[in-house]
């Protein structure tokens, strides 16, 4: 039984079957519509979430299966005490898959130790959303064909932007691939990362504060936003919010085969005037997101067409 | 007062002057009963100054938190007198219980019962992280 915790948990020909899957899917979604009958699908998110968990239940509702779960803690039995262990225990005996979402960096590990089912990370605090990372190699392949030989442009919360390690490690592992990363000082890639994922591997990259001039030379612009959540001062959050904006006229800086992608949800990182600019790719991709988790999904449940 | 030569037990040689305190409280050599002596501040042609444990009985070591509070500790096993065996040691892969993750955000500080364990992820610096958040222990 395998679980999905961190997106390095999948090798890259594992990453390369599920976006064949899920290109697969959505050419040819009847062919899917029944593939999980009788099989349900726990969705035990313990933090809000609109994308990850609607897309967790479209998902698996496509297949054929059939969905069970709580949307916030106050809802479940943790908000009576109950540790991760113990409602774990409890629900494979109910489901045949869990996919989870925790404050609590780590709880989705925890869960799958005990699990008797396949657990997947929706999310845990600012540590791993793997299933966001797939949704955004996914994406990257749909709109251009490949993943490498790319310039990767990640914007805005490089620090606490989970979506932009994952992505950082997971892109990393494709070759001809560089990196611009742009960022407020204070919120630069974290150190470890710069020197065991960046300097050790020795990978192409660069850092800069200025949006405007590395634009021009992306194909990918990764944005992010700043958020909230992650600030334990809320003065520093405040400050740091608005430090980029992408807009329409920034948008003519770009190549015309440049595409903008964000794991959503945004605030004002993006003008709403850039939504219809063929390269905004960021509803394209929240869509992506349910094709690739139905591809996991199969996965994990080892079933076939 | 002159400390006899152990005819049977354990001398932990080479330790970092001023390890020896955290060390016997890590292995709980205050709960034997057998006689243990702390040197502190030896003199050391490697190390400059060093400290040195020895226990007047062979024990039980737990050589991976040895190994994680001082890889440069080597183990003597002394028996009828003579040193019969004796380890060098390495930083081990895993450590348990032996340090708390101290990220706030980390499962391990609500969880009830969960072990603290690290893992060993870049052996010339000696860092450990946490196998449940990642973070670095301090």
């Amino acid at each position: 039984m395998k679980h999905l915790i961190d997106v390095l948990d999948l090798t890259v020909q594992e990453i390369d079957a599920l976006i064949e899957r899920a290109a697969d899917i959505v050419e040819h979604p009847d062919r899917y519509a029944h593939v999980c009958a009788r099989k349900k699908l726990a969705a035990l998110f313990f933090e809000p979430s609109t994308r990850t968990r609607l897309s967790f239940e479209a998902a698996m509702y496509e297949l054929g299966g059939n969905v069970i779960g709580f949307s916030d803690a106050d809802s479940s039995s943790a908000a009576k005490g109950e540790s991760v262990s113990d409602t774990i225990r409890v629900v494979c005996s109910y489901a045949d898959i869990i996919a989870m979402r925790h404050p609590k960096e780590g709880a989705p590990m925890v869960a799958s130790l005990k699990s008797t089912v396949p657990i997947i990370n929706a999310g845990d605090g600012g540590h791993n959303h793997p299933t966001q990372t797939l949704t955004d190699l996914f994406t990257i392949r749909r709109e251009f064909g490949r993943l490498d030989g790319l310039t990767i442009g990640c914007c805005g919360d490089l620090k606490f932007g989970r979506t932009v390690h994952s992505l950082l490690n997971a892109m990393s592992r494709y070759t001809g691939v560089k990196f611009v990363l742009i960022s407020p000082e204070e919120l630069r890639v974290p150190e470890y990362l710069r020197k065991e994922l960046l300097v050790e591997r020795n990978l192409d990259y660069v850092e800069t504060t200025d949006l405007e001039s590395a634009l021009p030379d992306l194909d990918v612009l990764y944005m992010t936003r700043v958020q909230r959540e992650r600030f334990f001062n809320e003065q520093d959050y405040i400050r740091l919010k608005d430090s980029y904006v992408l807009t329409r006229e920034k948008m003519a800086l770009a190549k015309d085969t440049a595409r903008i992608l964000h794991p959503l949800p945004r605030v004002n990182e993006i003008s709403v005037d850039v939504d219809d600019d063929p390269r905004a790719a960021y509803f394209r991709q929240a869509e992506n997101g349910k094709y690739i988790r139905m591809a996991l999904i199969m996965k994990l449940l080892e079933v076939e067409v | 007062m002159i400390i006899g030569q152990i005819k049977n037990g354990i001398v932990l040689d080479h330790i970092h002057a001023g390890k020896a305190m955290k060390i016997y409280d890590a292995l709980g050599l205050g709960e034997l009963e057998c006689t243990v002596a702390i040197i502190k501040n030896a003199d050391s042609v490697k190390l400059g100054k060093k400290d040195i444990l020895k226990v007047f009985e062979v024990i039980d070591l737990d050589l991976d938190v040895l190994g994680y509070i001082d890889p440069g500790i080597t183990v003597n096993i002394i028996q009828n007198g003579k040193v019969s065996e004796r380890k060098h040691l390495a930083l081990p892969e895993r450590i348990t219980d032996q340090i708390r993750c101290k990220n706030p955000r980390c499962i391990t500080s609500v969880e009830q019962g969960l072990p603290h364990v690290f893992r060993l992820t870049n052996r010339e610096q000696g860092i450990y992280r946490c196998i449940y958040c990642e973070s670095k222990a301090k």
